[in-house]
């Protein structure tokens, strides 16, 4: 089975369902919205020359001081919410996907070294990984945030510390069962090296685990990044994440000022129900378990 | 097994040490306890006194040492803040934390599993089509999120529950809950719920895919022979079953339960440790925020090494495979 093989069988699963396409494209169109806030904001919310303390806490649709007119209202700051949103969604998603992909690859790499050394080293890292695993991910990332201190970088090594374990498990677990296959043999016999083996003929066979794990873990990291921003230890006010925004919004909301947490907290759940979704989809269409 | 224990107990102990160390550490090397602790016109003097009784001026290794060696007795310190020992502290909060998590567990448990017997007995159709669909929107709804929107419709819209705190306490049995008055059921029916929903996805999803893995095998078939209806197969035979993982998940659930009330609780102003902890973070309160790992981080232990021993002990096949 070819690696595109995997791909189209994901592409076609997904297409499959009406649901998971329907989530795919909102994903798409989400990150190409990140991509293109700047270009697609009508306002840049970290350039102070843009925003007007006038124009503070004005309700959805209103019309600002300068005649803009503020479709999703603005914040304390006065500082347009659609375009907030779209620099949060930025954030958000860089966060996650760059957690998610670093999570991938030390996952991967530990999974697939304990699954070939086999013996102590094996059993240290299941050990960790069990350990980890045994913790859920916002009291890990709590402690680690305690202990190193705020930062962007902080929380992706948090978030990346907490979500390799699950693709350790995951790898190790299809690697062993790979490994003990006889086109393994044939390779061994063919004088291949170990980490050729590894890398060329066992990995592309742990992919499907891998890569509905990974959209999993995205989803999580970026679910997991906007709380521990909302709860004050995440990303610096400097940058503010979906998560921080909604944070901003909760001093306002008993007194009416809704749409401040409202509006942020609802794209951050679509964002990740789609991603959620596709993950899903992508069990049941990948998983070799209940293919057969 | 007896093997088994004492590995699982030297394990716990090395976790344990570890998590201290590199709490300790990291802990001790955030903000300056002088700076809260101290008027801004303090003299060398008196910074330097109260740097000698808190040990900040001895270097951190033997600080670390004369921490272990208290901590072993129960001495975390006294909290900066509170000016009282942080296990008290700690200890004082913990029941409403405990009371919060297992009302969550409880109806998660009361919703979740009828919503996930329904969706798996219709496999496809529209029923478990919405009820899967539903459990991606609990587990995908942004906790803190979630808590909000909880507040503004039922607190600020409606007004029909009170939003944040901790309502009036009584005693049931001597021991002081909320469920003891109708004003402090009102106020943890929010922070409950709020806390409650991930939870109820989960209990769908597993209960869901249990019913679809159990209703083929051949016990089902033998009990349909015998002529035993369909739901008591199902509510009997089937539940009795699946119960089995769910009881076990749910077990190592109540540990993320608890760190998850960190969020519940910071929303609310429930008053128990979740709160403290973000308090204690932002107030360089170091020796709650050290005892409350520790504390959890030995909460966590304790449970997932009895979720160990039950599964053992509620499931044969894993005994006899032991």
């Amino acid at each position: 089975m070819s690696r595109d093989g995997i791909l189209v069988r994901a592409l076609r699963g997904l297409l499959g369902s009406p649901k998971a396409t329907i989530a795919a494209i909102v994903c798409l169109l989400l990150f190409a919205a990140a991509i293109l806030a700047p270009v697609l904001a009508p306002q840049n919310p970290y350039d102070l020359g843009q925003i007007d303390m006038f124009d503070a806490r004005l309700p959805p649709g209103a019309e600002g001081y300068s005649g803009m007119t503020y479709w999703l209202g603005t914040d304390a700051q006065g500082r347009d919410m659609l375009s907030a949103m779209l620099y949060g969604l930025r954030t958000s998603l860089s966060v996650g996907v760059t957690a998610g992909v670093l999570a991938l690859l030390v996952g991967t790499a530990l999974g697939l070294i304990a699954a070939y050394a086999g013996g102590r080293l094996d059993a240290f890292v299941m050990r960790v990984v069990d350990l980890m695993l045994g913790f859920p991910t916002i009291l890990i990332a709590l402690m680690i945030l305690v202990v190193f201190g705020q930062g962007t970088w902080k929380v992706i090594i948090a978030l990346v510390i907490v979500q390799w374990a699950y693709f350790a498990r995951a790898v190790r677990g299809a690697a062993l069962v790979e490994a003990g296959k006889d086109y393994v043999e044939a390779a061994r016999c063919l004088g291949l090296s170990p980490a050729r083996i590894l890398a060329m003929h066992i990995l592309p066979n742990c992919l499907p685990p891998l890569i509905i794990i990974g959209t999993i873990q995205v989803a999580t990291a970026i679910a997991a990044e906007a709380t521990l921003s909302f709860l004050g230890i995440g990303l610096p006010i400097t940058e503010p994440s979906l998560g921080l925004l909604i944070a901003n919004g909760y001093q306002v909301l008993l007194a009416g000022q809704t749409w401040i947490s409202v509006y942020p907290g609802l794209l951050l759940l679509v964002l990740v129900f789609s991603i959620n979704v596709v993950g899903d989809r992508l069990r049941q269409v990948l998983n070799p378990r209940l293919a057969t | 097994m007896t093997v088994f224990l004492l590995r699982r107990l030297m394990q716990a102990v090395l976790v344990l040490l570890v998590t201290s160390i590199i709490v300790f550490v990291g802990v001790y090397a955030i903000g300056d306890p002088l700076e809260i602790l101290l008027p801004a016109d303090a003299s060398a003097a008196e910074r330097a006194q109260v740097a000698a009784s808190l040990r900040l001026d001895q270097p951190l290794p033997v600080q670390y040492l004369h921490f272990l060696g208290s901590a072993l007795t129960g001495d975390f310190g006294r909290s900066f803040v509170f000016n009282r020992p942080a296990l008290d502290v700690i200890f004082e909060r913990l029941p409403a934390t405990l009371e919060l998590t297992f009302t969550a567990l409880i109806l998660s448990l009361m919703i979740g599993l009828p919503l996930g017997l329904w969706a798996g007995r219709r496999p496809g159709t529209l029923v478990d089509e919405s009820v899967m669909t539903g459990s991606i929107v609990g587990f995908s709804l942004p906790n803190f999120w979630q808590g909000m929107m909880l507040i503004m419709i039922f607190a600020v819209w409606l007004g029909w529950l009170p939003s944040t705190g901790r309502g009036q306490t009584g005693e049931i049995l001597g021991i002081r809950t909320s469920f003891a008055t109708w004003d402090g059921i009102r106020h943890l029916i929010l922070p409950a719920t709020n806390l409650a929903l991930a939870q109820i996805a989960l209990v769908i999803r597993l209960t869901r895919t249990g019913v679809q893995e159990t209703m083929p095998l051949d016990f089902v078939k033998f009990a349909r022979a015998r002529g035993i209806s369909e739901r008591r197969i199902l509510m009997v035979h089937v539940l009795k079953t699946i119960l089995i993982p769910i009881v076990t998940v749910l077990g190592i659930e109540f540990g993320s339960l608890i760190a998850f009330a960190v969020v519940t609780e910071t929303i609310f102003a429930w008053p128990g440790v979740g709160k403290l902890i973000i308090d204690s973070i932002n107030a360089l309160d170091r020796p709650i925020v050290v005892a409350y790992i520790l504390v959890i981080v030995t909460m966590f232990i304790v449970i997932n090494f009895v979720v160990d021993i039950l599964y053992s002990a509620l499931d044969p096949r894993v005994r006899r495979r032991a």
